[in-house]
């Protein structure tokens, strides 16, 4: 819990920095994260080479875990089914089409702007940010609760990227390659799954 | 996406090829560039008017649909993991 408190404590400062412009603006014309990342994951990288337990155990990956894509889509569309019937405003096809983000927020808000107006565009950038970030957060809850698949899940498309390091951290080493096939999947599925829930 | 895959395609190489000596602070190196990258996110959504400005209004709905869709996925996930540890139980 420590650990995720530090990690929402650099991520309000940069919210509190970025309002008030409290940063040199050449951060994010640079596009400095994508180099950040790159570096995280050249460090994981390492780590992962480096214990040659976690390298053996690539070998004994279980086969039904090629359906985890096909959970963490039933899932969250399920989800999200359950939260359309509250929302006045959006109807079921709005709400899957948000979900359908699963966390690649760059993406499925540009394609929700243009398909459905700026209003919803707006709610699938914070949804997918948030889903991000909660999965950055709970992940070690999700694991101690739900098993070392719960993280993969929540990450959704993030989890070859941003979310592979702490899915490393909390579910084991041994999940990188789900991790991996999973977020491959995940973002591949994306632009089709959110333009055809916008066409609906 | 295909250059950050390739990052952790050289790293494993780099750690496997020092794999005689362990290199434990690439831990700390791991959590540091974490921070680093949430504070960079931060700044991303802080810095974004438009974002900022409709926070509130829209932010309840984005939170419902972001924390139902979570909970949807790792419930799933959840249960692909019992039928998959009770497989490997009984076999």
């Amino acid at each position: 819990m420590k650990g995720s408190l530090i990690i929402l404590s650099f991520f309000a400062t940069g919210i509190l920095l970025g309002i008030f412009h409290l940063f040199p603006q050449g951060v994010l014309t640079y596009d400095i994260s994508f180099y950040v990342l790159c570096a995280l994951m050249f460090s994981v990288g390492i780590s992962i080479g480096n214990d040659p337990a976690s390298l053996r155990q690539f070998r004994h990956l279980n086969p039904r875990l090629v359906f985890l894509p096909l959970m963490t889509m039933a899932g969250t569309w399920l989800g999200v089914i359950v939260v359309s019937f509250f929302l006045k405003n959006s109807s079921i096809t709005d709400c899957l089409a948000v979900g359908s983000g699963f966390g690649y927020y760059s993406l499925s808000g540009i394609l929700i702007t243009q398909c459905k107006g700026v209003e919803l565009g707006t709610i699938a950038l914070l949804s997918n940010i948030m889903r991000e970030v909660m999965t950055l957060l709970f992940a070690p809850w999700m694991v101690r609760y739900f098993g070392p698949l719960a993280p993969v899940s929540a990450g959704g498309a993030t989890t070859m990227d941003t979310t592979f390091p702490i899915i490393v951290r909390t579910s084991g080493k041994e999940y990188a390659i789900v991790s991996i096939y999973h977020g491959f999947i995940m973002d591949f599925s994306v632009p089709f799954l959110v333009t055809f829930f916008c066409s609906l | 996406m295909f250059i950050v895959i390739a990052c952790m395609l050289a790293g494993i190489l780099v750690g496997y090829l020092l794999r005689q000596r362990r290199i434990r602070f690439i831990h700390r190196i791991i959590l540091t560039l974490i921070w680093l990258l949430l504070f960079l996110l931060g700044l991303e959504v802080g810095s974004n008017e438009t974002v900022i400005r409709q926070f509130g209004s829209l932010g309840f709905e984005a939170f419902l649909l972001a924390f139902a869709g979570t909970l949807g996925s790792v419930l799933f996930a959840g249960l692909l993991w019992l039928v998959i540890r009770n497989k490997s139980v009984s076999e």
